[in-house]
Protein backbone atom coordinates (compact mmCIF):
# COMPACT_ATOMS: atom_id res chain seq x y z
CA UNK A 1 0.00 0.00 0.00
CA UNK A 2 1.77 3.65 -0.98
CA UNK A 3 0.32 6.92 0.18
CA UNK A 4 0.18 9.65 -2.01
CA UNK A 5 2.68 11.85 -2.06
CA UNK A 6 2.57 16.09 -2.70
CA UNK A 7 4.92 18.00 -3.86
CA UNK A 8 5.25 20.84 -1.87
CA UNK A 9 8.17 24.44 -1.78
CA UNK A 10 8.13 26.35 1.27
CA UNK A 11 10.78 28.67 2.30
CA UNK A 12 12.69 27.91 5.20
CA UNK A 13 15.07 30.39 7.19
CA UNK A 14 15.19 32.07 3.87
CA UNK A 15 15.98 29.79 1.47
CA UNK A 16 13.32 27.26 -0.63
CA UNK A 17 13.27 24.49 0.21
CA UNK A 18 11.03 21.22 -1.74
CA UNK A 19 10.44 18.04 -0.61
CA UNK A 20 7.88 15.49 -1.37
CA UNK A 21 5.09 14.39 1.62
CA UNK A 22 2.53 12.44 2.43
CA UNK A 23 -0.65 14.21 3.58
CA UNK A 24 -0.17 13.26 7.24
CA UNK A 25 3.33 14.10 7.92
CA UNK A 26 3.38 17.39 10.29
CA UNK A 27 5.07 20.70 9.35
CA UNK A 28 7.50 19.60 12.58
CA UNK A 29 8.31 16.26 11.43
CA UNK A 30 9.22 17.49 7.63
CA UNK A 31 11.38 20.10 9.31
CA UNK A 32 13.00 18.00 11.48
CA UNK A 33 13.06 14.46 10.03
CA UNK A 34 13.56 15.94 6.50
CA UNK A 35 15.39 19.23 6.59
CA UNK A 36 17.15 17.83 9.77
CA UNK A 37 15.90 21.24 11.42
CA UNK A 38 16.08 19.74 14.84
CA UNK A 39 16.17 23.27 16.92
CA UNK A 40 12.51 22.72 16.67
CA UNK A 41 11.36 20.30 19.39
CA UNK A 42 7.96 18.15 19.03
CA UNK A 43 6.47 18.15 22.48
CA UNK A 44 2.77 17.30 23.21
CA UNK A 45 2.34 16.52 19.18
CA UNK A 46 -1.22 17.96 19.87
CA UNK A 47 -1.08 21.61 20.79
CA UNK A 48 -0.61 22.22 24.01
CA UNK A 49 2.48 22.57 24.96
CA UNK A 50 4.09 25.08 22.50
CA UNK A 51 7.46 23.47 21.99
CA UNK A 52 7.10 23.05 18.17
CA UNK A 53 6.46 26.68 17.69
CA UNK A 54 7.81 28.28 14.43
CA UNK A 55 6.86 31.12 12.24
CA UNK A 56 4.53 30.78 9.86
CA UNK A 57 4.62 34.09 7.50
CA UNK A 58 6.29 35.89 10.54
CA UNK A 59 3.26 34.46 12.81
CA UNK A 60 3.88 32.29 15.49
CA UNK A 61 1.70 28.99 14.88
CA UNK A 62 2.40 25.60 16.24
CA UNK A 63 3.79 23.15 13.52
CA UNK A 64 2.44 19.95 15.05
CA UNK A 65 -1.16 21.64 14.12
CA UNK A 66 -0.34 22.07 10.57
CA UNK A 67 0.07 19.77 7.89
CA UNK A 68 3.54 19.42 5.85
CA UNK A 69 1.75 20.22 2.94
CA UNK A 70 -0.50 22.91 3.80
CA UNK A 71 2.86 24.94 3.94
CA UNK A 72 3.67 24.69 0.54
CA UNK A 73 3.96 28.07 -0.81
CA UNK A 74 4.59 29.70 2.49
CA UNK A 75 7.70 31.05 4.91
CA UNK A 76 8.47 29.44 7.57
CA UNK A 77 11.04 30.55 10.31
CA UNK A 78 12.27 27.96 12.70
CA UNK A 79 14.83 28.39 15.94
CA UNK A 80 17.93 28.09 13.38
CA UNK A 81 16.44 31.23 11.23
CA UNK A 82 16.68 33.51 14.51
CA UNK A 83 20.31 33.28 14.57
CA UNK A 84 22.85 36.18 12.91
CA UNK A 85 23.73 35.54 9.46
CA UNK A 86 27.41 34.68 11.00
CA UNK A 87 25.94 31.67 13.29
CA UNK A 88 26.36 33.81 16.69
CA UNK A 89 23.18 33.78 18.89
CA UNK A 90 20.73 36.48 18.13
CA UNK A 91 20.35 38.99 21.01
CA UNK A 92 17.37 37.31 22.07
CA UNK A 93 19.25 34.25 22.45
CA UNK A 94 22.24 36.02 24.13
CA UNK A 95 19.66 37.47 26.72
CA UNK A 96 18.31 33.51 27.27
CA UNK A 97 21.78 32.32 28.65
CA UNK A 98 22.68 35.49 30.74
CA UNK A 99 19.33 35.28 32.79
CA UNK A 100 19.48 31.30 32.63
CA UNK A 101 15.85 31.50 31.10
CA UNK A 102 16.33 28.08 29.99
CA UNK A 103 17.58 24.45 31.96
CA UNK A 104 16.64 21.39 30.14
CA UNK A 105 16.26 23.13 26.76
CA UNK A 106 13.32 21.76 25.67
CA UNK A 107 10.69 24.56 25.64
CA UNK A 108 13.58 26.96 24.49
CA UNK A 109 13.12 27.15 20.86
CA UNK A 110 9.45 27.31 21.36
CA UNK A 111 10.10 29.71 24.29
CA UNK A 112 12.67 32.03 21.69
CA UNK A 113 9.92 31.84 18.29
CA UNK A 114 6.93 33.08 20.64
CA UNK A 115 8.92 35.96 21.92
CA UNK A 116 11.03 36.66 19.34
CA UNK A 117 7.71 37.15 17.52
CA UNK A 118 6.40 39.62 20.32
CA UNK A 119 9.48 41.79 20.37
CA UNK A 120 9.42 41.98 16.42
CA UNK A 121 5.81 43.96 16.83
CA UNK A 122 6.54 45.27 20.41
CA UNK A 123 9.81 46.64 21.39
CA UNK A 124 8.95 47.88 24.49
CA UNK A 125 6.35 44.93 26.07
CA UNK A 126 5.02 45.25 29.90
CA UNK A 127 5.97 42.41 31.87
CA UNK A 128 2.18 40.93 31.19
CA UNK A 129 2.49 41.42 27.50
CA UNK A 130 5.35 38.85 27.86
CA UNK A 131 3.33 36.40 30.02
CA UNK A 132 0.62 36.45 27.43
CA UNK A 133 3.13 35.83 24.35
CA UNK A 134 4.49 33.11 26.17
CA UNK A 135 1.58 31.93 27.75
CA UNK A 136 0.98 29.28 25.29
CA UNK A 137 4.35 27.17 25.63
CA UNK A 138 5.22 25.10 28.72
CA UNK A 139 8.14 25.13 30.70
CA UNK A 140 8.62 22.34 33.57
CA UNK A 141 12.15 23.66 34.46
CA UNK A 142 12.60 27.58 35.31
CA UNK A 143 8.98 28.55 36.53
CA UNK A 144 9.01 30.91 33.80
CA UNK A 145 10.42 34.15 35.85
CA UNK A 146 13.84 34.11 34.07
CA UNK A 147 12.37 34.08 30.65
CA UNK A 148 10.38 36.60 31.04
CA UNK A 149 13.55 38.37 32.42
CA UNK A 150 15.01 37.15 29.28
CA UNK A 151 12.78 38.87 27.03
CA UNK A 152 12.70 41.97 29.10
CA UNK A 153 16.69 42.35 28.32
CA UNK A 154 16.84 41.66 24.86
CA UNK A 155 14.01 44.22 24.55
CA UNK A 156 16.02 46.48 26.24
CA UNK A 157 18.98 45.92 24.29
CA UNK A 158 16.85 46.25 20.68
CA UNK A 159 16.02 49.50 22.08
CA UNK A 160 19.57 50.61 22.98
CA UNK A 161 20.65 49.33 19.98
CA UNK A 162 17.93 51.37 17.46
CA UNK B 1 3.24 10.21 11.26
CA UNK B 2 0.12 10.13 14.13
CA UNK B 3 -2.73 10.67 11.64
CA UNK B 4 -4.49 7.74 9.60
CA UNK B 5 -3.62 8.73 6.14
CA UNK B 6 -5.93 10.49 3.46
CA UNK B 7 -5.49 12.38 0.50
CA UNK B 8 -5.25 16.02 0.67
CA UNK B 9 -7.03 18.71 -1.71
CA UNK B 10 -5.91 22.34 -1.16
CA UNK B 11 -9.38 24.03 -2.17
CA UNK B 12 -8.92 27.75 -4.51
CA UNK B 13 -12.00 28.82 -3.94
CA UNK B 14 -15.47 28.18 -2.33
CA UNK B 15 -17.36 26.63 -5.19
CA UNK B 16 -14.70 24.18 -5.53
CA UNK B 17 -14.38 23.34 -1.90
CA UNK B 18 -18.16 22.71 -2.22
CA UNK B 19 -17.87 20.72 -5.28
CA UNK B 20 -15.31 18.27 -3.69
CA UNK B 21 -17.60 18.13 -0.32
CA UNK B 22 -20.33 16.78 -2.94
CA UNK B 23 -18.18 14.25 -4.55
CA UNK B 24 -16.36 12.61 -0.81
CA UNK B 25 -20.13 13.27 0.96
CA UNK B 26 -19.25 12.38 4.76
CA UNK B 27 -15.86 10.95 3.98
CA UNK B 28 -14.52 14.20 3.73
CA UNK B 29 -14.07 16.83 6.41
CA UNK B 30 -13.11 20.78 5.63
CA UNK B 31 -9.69 21.60 6.94
CA UNK B 32 -9.69 25.01 8.54
CA UNK B 33 -7.45 26.49 11.23
CA UNK B 34 -6.99 22.98 12.46
CA UNK B 35 -6.42 23.73 15.68
CA UNK B 36 -8.87 21.08 17.05
CA UNK B 37 -9.30 18.95 14.02
CA UNK B 38 -5.90 18.19 13.56
CA UNK B 39 -5.22 17.21 16.98
CA UNK B 40 -8.75 15.05 16.80
CA UNK B 41 -7.05 13.24 13.82
CA UNK B 42 -3.63 12.68 15.62
CA UNK B 43 -5.47 10.58 18.36
CA UNK B 44 -7.61 9.05 15.36
CA UNK B 45 -10.86 10.23 16.80
CA UNK B 46 -11.69 11.29 13.58
CA UNK B 47 -10.03 9.43 10.32
CA UNK B 48 -11.50 11.56 7.02
CA UNK B 49 -10.58 10.23 4.01
CA UNK B 50 -10.29 13.37 2.47
CA UNK B 51 -9.23 16.68 3.85
CA UNK B 52 -10.47 19.94 1.81
CA UNK B 53 -8.20 22.48 2.95
CA UNK B 54 -9.69 25.76 2.86
CA UNK B 55 -7.21 28.05 4.64
CA UNK B 56 -6.01 29.73 0.93
CA UNK B 57 -9.50 31.00 -0.27
CA UNK B 58 -9.27 34.78 0.39
CA UNK B 59 -12.99 34.85 -0.22
CA UNK B 60 -13.46 33.35 2.85
CA UNK B 61 -11.01 35.77 5.08
CA UNK B 62 -13.05 39.37 5.29
CA UNK B 63 -14.56 41.27 8.25
CA UNK B 64 -17.31 43.73 7.01
CA UNK B 65 -19.11 46.10 8.68
CA UNK B 66 -22.88 46.75 7.74
CA UNK B 67 -25.93 48.65 8.98
CA UNK B 68 -26.78 45.99 11.63
CA UNK B 69 -24.55 43.01 11.51
CA UNK B 70 -21.07 42.19 11.26
CA UNK B 71 -20.05 39.70 8.48
CA UNK B 72 -16.82 37.50 8.94
CA UNK B 73 -15.72 35.49 6.34
CA UNK B 74 -15.64 31.42 8.10
CA UNK B 75 -11.80 31.60 7.49
CA UNK B 76 -11.43 34.67 9.19
CA UNK B 77 -7.73 34.34 11.62
CA UNK B 78 -9.44 34.63 15.41
CA UNK B 79 -6.31 36.79 15.51
CA UNK B 80 -7.85 39.15 13.01
CA UNK B 81 -10.80 39.44 14.35
CA UNK B 82 -9.30 40.04 17.86
CA UNK B 83 -7.70 43.01 16.72
CA UNK B 84 -10.59 44.49 14.34
CA UNK B 85 -10.78 47.76 15.72
CA UNK B 86 -14.71 48.47 14.11
CA UNK B 87 -15.50 44.47 15.42
CA UNK B 88 -14.55 45.79 18.78
CA UNK B 89 -17.18 48.33 18.77
CA UNK B 90 -20.01 46.33 16.96
CA UNK B 91 -19.89 43.32 18.34
CA UNK B 92 -18.00 43.82 21.70
CA UNK B 93 -18.56 40.33 23.11
CA UNK B 94 -16.06 38.56 19.92
CA UNK B 95 -12.78 40.44 21.17
CA UNK B 96 -13.90 40.13 25.13
CA UNK B 97 -14.30 35.92 24.28
CA UNK B 98 -11.22 35.53 22.26
CA UNK B 99 -9.36 36.88 25.39
CA UNK B 100 -10.41 33.37 26.93
CA UNK B 101 -9.77 31.05 23.83
CA UNK B 102 -6.44 29.26 23.32
CA UNK B 103 -3.00 31.36 23.24
CA UNK B 104 -0.95 33.49 20.39
CA UNK B 105 -0.05 30.59 18.01
CA UNK B 106 -3.72 28.92 18.35
CA UNK B 107 -5.64 31.95 17.18
CA UNK B 108 -2.95 33.33 14.33
CA UNK B 109 -3.97 30.05 12.55
CA UNK B 110 -7.82 29.21 14.14
CA UNK B 111 -10.27 30.70 12.71
CA UNK B 112 -13.91 32.08 13.48
CA UNK B 113 -15.85 29.88 11.38
CA UNK B 114 -13.62 26.55 12.39
CA UNK B 115 -14.40 27.12 15.86
CA UNK B 116 -18.26 27.43 15.37
CA UNK B 117 -18.21 24.56 12.63
CA UNK B 118 -16.57 22.16 15.50
CA UNK B 119 -19.60 23.29 17.91
CA UNK B 120 -17.61 22.57 21.32
CA UNK B 121 -20.31 22.95 23.44
CA UNK B 122 -17.66 24.32 26.63
CA UNK B 123 -16.18 27.02 23.04
CA UNK B 124 -16.22 30.62 23.85
CA UNK B 125 -17.07 31.70 19.57
CA UNK B 126 -20.19 29.15 20.02
CA UNK B 127 -21.74 30.77 22.77
CA UNK B 128 -21.50 34.49 21.41
CA UNK B 129 -23.07 33.53 18.20
CA UNK B 130 -25.62 31.86 20.68
CA UNK B 131 -26.05 35.09 22.76
CA UNK B 132 -25.92 37.25 19.79
CA UNK B 133 -28.32 35.34 17.53
CA UNK B 134 -25.25 35.02 15.18
CA UNK B 135 -26.78 33.90 11.21
CA UNK B 136 -24.44 31.14 9.97
CA UNK B 137 -24.32 31.08 5.55
CA UNK B 138 -23.91 27.68 4.50
CA UNK B 139 -22.69 26.93 1.05
CA UNK B 140 -23.27 24.02 -1.16
CA UNK B 141 -23.43 23.16 -5.04
CA UNK B 142 -27.02 23.74 -4.75
CA UNK B 143 -27.01 27.21 -3.38
CA UNK B 144 -26.53 29.07 -0.02
CA UNK B 145 -28.75 28.70 2.92
CA UNK B 146 -28.90 30.51 6.54
CA UNK B 147 -28.71 29.26 9.78
CA UNK B 148 -29.84 31.04 13.12
CA UNK B 149 -27.44 29.86 15.63
CA UNK B 150 -30.45 28.06 17.50
CA UNK B 151 -30.88 25.96 14.33
CA UNK B 152 -26.99 25.21 13.75
CA UNK B 153 -25.80 23.91 16.95
CA UNK B 154 -27.39 20.61 17.43
CA UNK B 155 -25.22 18.87 20.15
CA UNK B 156 -22.06 18.24 21.37
CA UNK B 157 -19.15 18.63 18.50
CA UNK B 158 -22.45 18.33 15.76
CA UNK B 159 -24.08 21.15 13.58
CA UNK B 160 -27.18 21.18 11.26
CA UNK B 161 -24.45 21.65 8.61
CA UNK B 162 -24.83 18.74 6.02
CA UNK B 163 -21.97 16.87 4.95
CA UNK B 164 -21.96 18.61 1.70
CA UNK B 165 -22.00 22.16 3.01
CA UNK B 166 -19.39 24.74 3.77
CA UNK B 167 -19.72 27.46 6.36
CA UNK B 168 -19.19 30.52 4.59
CA UNK B 169 -19.72 33.35 6.50
CA UNK B 170 -20.99 34.94 9.90
CA UNK B 171 -23.65 37.38 10.47
CA UNK B 172 -22.92 38.59 13.79
CA UNK B 173 -25.94 41.23 14.73
CA UNK B 174 -25.12 44.51 16.36
CA UNK B 175 -27.11 46.33 18.64
CA UNK B 176 -27.39 50.33 17.96
CA UNK B 177 -28.12 51.54 21.65
CA UNK B 178 -25.22 54.09 22.17
CA UNK B 179 -25.39 52.97 26.47
CA UNK B 180 -24.19 49.27 25.45
CA UNK B 181 -22.01 46.87 27.18
CA UNK B 182 -21.18 43.20 26.65
CA UNK B 183 -19.13 40.96 29.23
CA UNK B 184 -17.46 37.49 28.89
CA UNK B 185 -16.31 35.54 31.74
CA UNK B 186 -15.17 31.93 32.48
CA UNK B 187 -13.86 28.85 34.67
CA UNK B 188 -11.05 26.47 33.44
CA UNK B 189 -8.37 24.38 34.77
CA UNK B 190 -5.84 26.59 32.81
CA UNK B 191 -6.35 29.67 31.37
CA UNK B 192 -6.68 29.15 27.42
CA UNK B 193 -8.45 25.65 28.09
CA UNK B 194 -11.72 25.29 27.10
CA UNK B 195 -14.33 26.38 29.59
CA UNK B 196 -15.52 24.17 32.93
CA UNK B 197 -18.55 27.01 32.63
CA UNK B 198 -18.67 30.16 30.61
CA UNK B 199 -20.97 33.27 30.59
CA UNK B 200 -21.90 36.23 28.08
CA UNK B 201 -24.18 38.76 28.83
CA UNK B 202 -24.91 42.25 26.83
CA UNK B 203 -27.39 45.03 28.37
CA UNK B 204 -28.37 48.10 26.83
CA UNK B 205 -29.90 50.99 28.89
CA UNK B 206 -31.84 54.08 27.87
CA UNK B 207 -30.88 57.64 29.16
CA UNK B 208 -32.37 57.05 32.74
CA UNK B 209 -29.87 53.70 33.77
CA UNK B 210 -33.47 51.24 32.52
CA UNK B 211 -32.36 47.82 31.12
CA UNK B 212 -34.08 48.11 26.95
CA UNK B 213 -32.43 45.07 26.26
CA UNK B 214 -30.58 42.21 27.81
CA UNK B 215 -29.22 39.48 26.20
CA UNK B 216 -27.94 36.05 28.39
CA UNK B 217 -26.13 32.96 27.86
CA UNK B 218 -24.38 30.04 29.01
CA UNK B 219 -21.59 27.66 27.98
CA UNK B 220 -20.35 24.08 29.07
CA UNK B 221 -23.74 23.35 30.94
CA UNK B 222 -25.23 21.59 28.17
CA UNK B 223 -24.38 19.71 24.54
CA UNK B 224 -24.83 22.80 23.06
CA UNK B 225 -24.03 26.62 24.10
CA UNK B 226 -27.45 27.82 25.68
CA UNK B 227 -29.12 31.20 25.51
CA UNK B 228 -31.89 32.12 27.34
CA UNK B 229 -33.95 35.09 25.15
CA UNK B 230 -36.87 34.99 28.18
CA UNK B 231 -34.54 35.05 30.98
CA UNK B 232 -33.01 38.12 29.91
CA UNK B 233 -35.95 39.54 28.81
CA UNK B 234 -37.33 39.31 32.23
CA UNK B 235 -34.07 42.22 33.05
CA UNK B 236 -35.86 45.09 30.22
CA UNK B 237 -37.97 47.37 32.56
CA UNK B 238 -35.59 47.27 35.70
CA UNK B 239 -32.27 49.18 36.77
CA UNK B 240 -30.58 45.63 37.03
CA UNK B 241 -30.36 45.73 40.80
CA UNK B 242 -29.09 43.36 42.72
CA UNK B 243 -31.99 40.81 43.14
CA UNK B 244 -32.98 41.35 39.37
CA UNK B 245 -29.36 40.31 38.47
CA UNK B 246 -29.24 37.46 41.09
CA UNK B 247 -33.29 35.88 40.25
CA UNK B 248 -32.01 36.07 36.12
CA UNK B 249 -28.38 34.05 37.05
CA UNK B 250 -30.22 31.75 39.47
CA UNK B 251 -33.19 30.96 36.70
CA UNK B 252 -30.29 30.41 34.21
CA UNK B 253 -28.50 28.00 36.20
CA UNK B 254 -31.70 26.31 37.27
CA UNK B 255 -32.54 26.02 33.23
CA UNK B 256 -28.90 24.26 32.22
CA UNK B 257 -27.82 20.93 32.02
CA UNK B 258 -24.74 20.83 33.08
CA UNK B 259 -22.86 16.86 33.51
CA UNK B 260 -19.95 15.46 35.59
CA UNK B 261 -16.81 14.53 34.14
CA UNK B 262 -13.35 14.11 36.58
CA UNK B 263 -12.70 17.96 36.33
CA UNK B 264 -16.32 18.56 37.92
CA UNK B 265 -19.68 18.02 39.47
CA UNK B 266 -22.69 18.80 37.72
CA UNK B 267 -24.07 20.45 41.22
CA UNK B 268 -20.34 22.73 40.81
CA UNK B 269 -21.19 23.51 37.28
CA UNK B 270 -24.23 24.74 38.41
CA UNK B 271 -23.24 27.03 41.09
CA UNK B 272 -20.77 28.20 38.48
CA UNK B 273 -23.22 28.90 36.28
CA UNK B 274 -24.94 31.09 38.69
CA UNK B 275 -22.44 32.86 40.00
CA UNK B 276 -20.68 33.31 36.41
CA UNK B 277 -24.10 34.87 34.98
CA UNK B 278 -24.41 37.07 37.64
CA UNK B 279 -20.46 37.88 37.06
CA UNK B 280 -21.57 39.09 33.12
CA UNK B 281 -24.50 40.76 34.35
CA UNK B 282 -22.96 43.20 36.71
CA UNK B 283 -20.10 43.78 34.24
CA UNK B 284 -22.11 44.15 31.06
CA UNK B 285 -23.78 46.29 33.05
CA UNK B 286 -21.48 48.48 34.49
CA UNK B 287 -19.89 49.03 30.86
CA UNK B 288 -23.45 50.00 29.69
CA UNK B 289 -23.51 52.62 32.07
CA UNK B 290 -19.80 53.79 31.17
CA UNK B 291 -20.83 54.19 27.99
Amino acid sequence: MSETLYMIGVEVNGKPRAGQVPARLSLVDWLRDELRLTGTHVGCEHGICGACSVMLDGDPVRACLMYAVQANGHRVTTVEGLARPNGSMSVLQDSFCETHGLQCGYCTPGMLIASQALLDSNSNPTEAQIRDAIGGNLCRCTGYQQIVEAVQLAAERMREAK
Amino acid sequence: MKAAPFEYVRAASVGEACELLARHGDTAKVLAGGQSLVPMMAMRLVRPAWLVDINEIAALKFVAIEKDAVRTGACTRQCVVERDPALAVGVPLLAQALAWIGHVQTRNRGTVGGSLAHADPAAELPLVAQVLGARMVLRSGNGARTLEAAEFFAGPMATAARPDECLEEIHWPTWSERRMGSAFTEISIRHGDFAMVAAAAQIALDGGGRCTRAALGLGGVGGTPLAFPKIAARLVGTKLEDGAVQSAAEAAAAASEPGSDLHATADYRRHLARVLAARALRAAHEKARAA
